[in-house]
């Protein structure tokens, strides 16, 4: 699928065989990319895809392992940042390298300073901007502190340091996460104009309309791989979202019928702003019944994180309702994650190491962590030690958790065995409403089956199960019914049965299918 | 008059206490603004005024006695910064090691050189015809004025007849000030104690410019441990710095990691100890302030603005944290 | 593919080792240039601290206190601070021990009179730990400062407490009161003397049974109790203890107001055991020294009870080597550095050149195996 057959010369930026590896996971895998010289170069791929460390070695912050970088056809060793701006690279990270207590002139002339006075490098940079201001639509106040900017004005102060240091190559990764639509329009405008002046772009994002809307051409990223070449007028979102997610072996588990039983788990409503002021769930509704899986589907970081840290205690909601196996959660009347534990809810984290385990302790020791209070644990005074080992040596064996020894410290478990560990901890506390975030992330594919099974056996005991996951046949196989969510929002519902890849990609894109719409309206009716 | 003369001999003694905190507290900024929390400034005190004397009373010079005293200052800096920046060793830990051996070193060393349970022979002693102090610098026509009610008073007494090292703090204040905020080099240092990536990324060093931060408060706290053996007390006594480490930390917090605040911080800190030194109460409103509780102002009131009651003391954001390129 | 692992005998014992070695041949070079043969000093060193019953009663008084103000800094290390508060925490201890033991000495008897100062001692340590424990938990001020500021403010206290409460009028110096003899821990050679046994005067007492009774309590705490639990689990993830349900204010004021009660225990020892009376500056410097004993112990009481015995070696020994060599005994202060300066500070300087020797050696050997069984 090479659309790509112009001569070495017209290439702004050519990679030929990158490797990159972060101790045993392997970021990139043999990368070959082609950038045509004066062209918006889409990257697209799901998140951890590889597409940021791509960038980060095309920028000189990580070396590559294996492989060659050459710019305008020269051959080009790029051992640190300051090689890859002399050669006319430029980058605009996804979290800005900003100085939040600078204005914005002192950013734009860090570290390209024209004399040891900096009252100089100011005023020459000032005109500079000014120029590049009118020319390129890249207003800013220059003289305020950037933390009191808001974050489209930041993200043109990141632009306006790239073309200051004289960029001809202007990476931007995943630019529009954190705009406004509004901005979002604006920058595109941006690059248009910076590529009428001759200016290359590379543009990353996990977002398919802006591909289409903004690039020439496009290439897809697929767990470290580069999986495609395309011109962007030759294709369509629906194939790029199908390149994007790819297709893997079914792992179809048997799915035995189970009666549903009541609403034990319902929002309603509910929104969510983090602390930096960015909203991260928009007025979500849904419903968990015992006996069903409902499953999460979506690009992560679009707020499934969020929803679970809500409904398990973490977070605190801003408006609406959760419902909690009949508990009451607002956002004046929070429940705490050790409450939310005794009203019957169980929490499998979407991120072990961060949450679910504590790497440095004991296996038996982790395997207590939120029910370390409970009488089953506890004297008076000291911790039942021999009913916290005896206790996690049996459900290790119950779990097949190997190896079977619970004085083994966490980390030395292999990931299949620690995601064990949470679920077995969580599971067998029997819990009525059990919350799963990413259960095989990180598993390999043996344990992935058995997690599968035990989830389907929780689901045959009556529990109501949310589910969320990035990985769409897991979603598939497990859930009865499937959300989608983009943007904090949830797109919409789709029964597991009417759910395939196409369909799903597509509402993972924020768009809605005719059948899905066709489906909603009838269940509305 | 009576009240006049206690205030200049208050306000006089405030610029000789202030000094040596000015100085810490200068350099105690250049650390701290790249991010290396600097509890080590009390070590870096001693270890120069150690080296100061020492050397003032060798050569019978008290310009090779500064000289000394910067030099093994910062090289006690860089050590901190072989620790910190080299290795990601913790901030607070290797600032312990500096001040635990500074008090360690100079005792043992000077008991072995001069053998004076610790101390440096005085650097004044009329039988060798030695004279290794700072003479006070006094000012044109200060005697002439000496007289003069009020401006005799202000600029006899209380201006002139100083060191020149109390003068030369005062002028590093907006040195510095300029340092910091006017030049290449100054930008980039309050750069890297914000965002150390950011600085990474717009391809300047951050190691350098730690290690080069560190030079500069080596140098400024080699002005305070030598003001304070060869100009102020003509000898070095082991533990001589009693603190005023510390204490200029506490200044550097309290003025908000600026200059200007942290002048008047010492300033405010330096009048403090005058009057505790008077070693009499002083009443306010009728109640008497007990001298201990004047001497503990300095660091109550940096707890309370630690604590956000008195307006809001704003770290460098990356300070205390090594900075280790990581996958994101 | 996964990364291989270097086992736990690196970790724990060659690289403290390589580091303490290391500091140790600093020493040596610092010996060498006082005129001082290293083998000799450390012969006399050794000989200061254990070659009489009297060495040991110094060393193992001195290895009371470091135990006490070692475990403070290590509690509040497993909960992922650092207490450099231990200085003023043990000295305002020793402000509850001397109140009691004046107001109650010679009123009660001594088995009445100790439970109510080793009460005492932790009551005021712990108070003042609270404050820096609230600011951290509620307001983000940052503990290592405000905890170098209450020492100050410790100091200053003290000192107007002594001058205007507690000398005895008509006395120059600035001490209270000697306590009731009844109120005093007894000395380990006087109650040795009632069983026939025989030992030099020291200042060794009874404190030293609570020490360890203490480093095991600690221990007990720890590790085996739900408290021990949630702080270990906040000082080692702190996400991790939020999703667990653990309150993590409630868990770094408890762990503070532990840390300054184990610090005032350390008056019991000085205090109470040896000097009899509240006098100025009492801590000196062992607040600080608990740091580092902490540091070499790895935070673990077994550990910090081997290197308070250390350190109680090298406070007691180097004593000694003024005596010997002339020599002033701040050298003391000289080793504590170094061993600082290279177990804590540069701790990672051997560390990673250690590792990746394991790793090509044991990659090694692991060829040369396959390359046999070939």
């Amino acid at each position: 699928m090479t659309a790509q057959t112009d001569s070495a010369a017209d290439l702004a930026l050519e990679l030929r065989g990158i490797d990159k590896s972060f101790g045993a996971v392997r970021a990139n895998k043999h990368i070959d990319l082609k950038v045509e010289k004066g062209t918006i170069h889409g990257i697209v791929g799901e998140n951890g895809a590889g597409k940021s460390t791509l960038m980060s070695i095309i920028y000189g912050f990580y070396q590559a392992d294996k492989g060659d970088i050459f710019v305008d056809g020269q051959k080009l060793q790029i051992k640190d940042s300051k090689t890859a701006i002399s050669a006319g690279i430029g980058m605009v990270h996804q979290h800005f390298m900003l100085i939040q207590n600078f204005t914005a002139i002192e950013n734009v002339v860090l570290g390209a300073e024209s004399g040891n006075l900096i009252d100089d490098s100011l005023k020459k940079a000032r005109a500079e901007m000014e120029h590049l201001a009118k020319e390129y639509g890249l207003e800013v106040p220059l003289d305020t502190p950037v933390e009191e900017l808001a974050v489209g004005y930041q993200q043109r102060i990141e632009i306006l340091k790239a073309l200051y240091r004289g960029a001809k190559i202007l990476i931007l990764d995943e630019p529009t996460g954190v705009l406004t639509p509004q901005e979002t329009e604006h920058l595109f405008k941006v690059l248009q104009s910076l590529k009428e002046q001759g200016t290359t772009v590379i543009l990353i994002t996990h977002k398919l309309r802006e591909i289409m809307a903004a690039t020439d051409n496009v290439s897809v990223m697929r767990q470290g791989e580069m999986v495609a070449h395309v011109r962007t007028q030759d294709t369509s979102r629906e194939q790029l979202a199908e390149l994007m997610v790819g297709r893997k072996v079914l792992l179809r588990v048997e799915k035995g019928a189970s009666t549903v039983g009541d609403v034990k788990l319902s929002m309603d409503h509910v929104s969510l702003t983090d602390h930096m002021g960015v909203k991260r769930l928009k007025d979500v509704s849904l419903n968990v019944r015992a006996g069903e899986i409902v499953g999460i589907a979506g690009v992560s970081g679009n707020g499934q994180s969020e929803l679970l840290e809500a409904l398990a205690g973490i977070r605190a909601i801003n408006e609406g309702e959760i419902d909690l196996n009949g508990h009451k959660v607002t956002a004046d009347h929070r429940l705490s994650p050790s409450e939310v534990r005794k009203v019957g809810v169980g929490h499998i984290p979407e991120d072990r190491h961060r949450m679910g385990l504590i790497n440095a302790f004991p296996a038996y020791e982790a395997f207590v962590l939120g029910y370390h209070r409970s009488p089953e644990y506890n004297g008076k005074i000291q911790m039942k030690q021999k009913s916290m080992i005896d206790d996690c040596a049996e459900k290790m064996e119950r779990w097949d958790v190997r190896p079977q020894d619970p004085y083994l410290k966490t980390a030395n478990f292999s990931g299949g065995n620690q995601q064990k560990l949470v679920i077995a901890r969580e599971v067998e506390q029997n819990p009525d409403v059990l919350l799963i975030g990413q259960p095989t992330r990180g598993v390999d594919i043996g344990a992935i089956e058995s997690i599968h099974k035990r989830i389907l056996d929780m689901r045959a005991a009556g529990k109501a199960i949310l589910l969320v996951s990035v990985e769409l046949d897991e979603i598939r196989s497990l859930a009865d019914r499937i959300l989608v969510m983009f943007d904090g929002i949830i797109v919409g519902e789709v029964p597991a049965d009417k759910a395939d890849e196409r369909t799903l990609g597509l509402m993972m894109a924020n768009i809605v299918p005719e059948e899905v719409k066709a489906l909603q309206a009838e269940e509305t009716a | 008059m009576e009240l006049f003369n206690s205030i200049i001999l208050i306000l006089d003694a405030t610029l000789r206490n202030a000094t040596p905190l000015i100085f810490a507290a200068l350099a105690g900024m250049f650390s701290e603004r790249t991010g290396i929390v600097n509890i080590a400034l009390e070590g870096k005190i001693l270890i120069s005024a150690f080296a100061g004397a020492a050397a003032a009373y060798v050569t019978g010079s008290p310009w090779m006695g500064l000289l000394a005293g910067i030099l093994a200052s910062v090289v006690f800096a860089q050590l901190h910064a072989f620790a910190t920046v080299t290795h990601n060793g913790d901030h607070v830990v290797s600032g312990l090691a500096i001040n635990i051996l500074a008090a360690g070193l100079t005792a043992s060393l000077g008991n072995f050189w001069f053998h004076q349970g610790g101390n440096t022979p005085n650097l004044v002693n009329r039988a060798e015809e030695l004279n290794a102090r700072f003479e006070p610098i006094v000012l044109p026509f200060a005697k002439a004025l000496e007289d003069v009610p009020i401006i005799g008073g202000i600029y006899s007494e209380l201006l002139s007849g100083h060191y020149f090292l109390v003068y030369l703090a005062f002028i590093a204040v907006p040195l510095c000030w300029f340092i910091l905020f006017r030049t290449k080099f100054g930008l980039r240092v309050r750069a890297v104690g914000e965002n150390p990536q950011a600085v990474d990324t717009a391809g300047i060093s951050v190691a350098k410019t730690r290690y080069l931060a560190l030079l500069v408060c080596g140098i400024l706290a080699g002005f305070a441990g030598v003001y304070l053996s060869v100009a102020l007390t003509a000898q070095f006594s082991p533990n001589m710095s009693a603190g005023k480490g510390y204490m200029a930390l506490a200044a550097l917090i309290f003025g908000k990691w600026r200059p200007r605040g942290a002048l008047q911080a010492c300033l405010l800190f330096g009048v403090l100890q005058a009057i505790a030194d008077r070693s009499q109460g002083l009443v306010i409103g009728g109640i008497e302030m007990p001298v201990q509780l004047i001497e503990a102002l300095p660091y109550i009131l940096t707890v309370v603005l630690l604590g956000g009651f008195i307006g809001r003391a704003v770290a460098p954001k990356a300070i205390g944290r090594p900075y280790v390129k990581e996958r994101s | 593919m996964s990364q291989q692992r270097i086992p736990a005998w690196i970790t724990v014992g060659v690289i403290p080792l390589a580091n303490v070695a290391l500091a140790a041949f600093a020493a040596g070079l610092v010996f060498w240039y006082l005129d001082i043969n290293p083998f000799d000093a450390l012969g006399t060193m050794a000989y200061g601290a254990f070659g009489s019953s009297y060495g040991w009663g110094y060393t193992l008084y001195y290895m009371t206190s470091y135990i006490f103000t070692g475990l403070a800094v290590a509690v509040a290390f497993q909960c992922g601070m650092f207490n450099i508060g231990g200085e003023g925490q043990a000295y305002i201890g020793a402000l509850g021990v001397g109140l009691v033991c004046l107001a109650l000495g010679g009123h009660v008897p001594f088995i009445i009179l100790l439970p109510i100062s080793i009460v005492a001692a932790a009551v005021f340590g712990a108070l003042w730990a609270l404050i820096p424990a609230w600011l951290q938990a509620t307001r983000g001020s940052h503990i290592v400062i405000t905890t170098i500021m209450f020492n100050f403010i410790a100091a200053a206290l003290m000192n107007y407490i002594l001058i205007n409460f507690l000398k005895p009028d008509g006395t120059m110096s600035v001490e209270s009161a000697v306590f009731h003899e009844s109120a005093w821990i007894p000395k380990m050679h006087d109650v040795l003397a009632v069983f026939g046994i025989s030992l030099d005067r020291s200042p060794l007492n009874l404190s030293i049974f609570w020490s360890l009774f203490v480093a095991w309590a600690v221990w007990v705490f720890l590790w085996r109790t739900r408290w021990g639990y949630e702080i270990r689990t906040v000082g080692s993830n702190a996400t991790g203890a939020q999703y667990g349900g653990i309150g993590i204010p409630r868990v770094v004021i408890l762990t503070m107001l532990v840390a300054g009660g184990l610090a005032g225990f350390m008056a019991l020892n000085v205090v109470q055991g040896e000097a009899h009376q509240i006098k100025l500056n009492l801590v000196n410097q062992m607040g600080f020294t608990g740091i580092a004993v902490a540091l070499m112990g790895r935070n673990h009481p077994i550990g910090i009870v081997l290197a308070s015995l250390l350190f109680g070696f090298l406070t007691q020994g180097g004593s000694e080597l003024q005596f010997e060599y002339s020599i002033d005994a701040r050298i003391v202060v000289v080793l504590q550095g170094l061993v600082i300066l290279f177990s804590g500070a540069l701790q990672n300087m051997m560390k990673h050149p250690i590792e990746r020797l394991y790793l090509t050696l044991a990659n090694r050997s692991g060829s040369d195996q396959a390359a046999a069984e070939a």
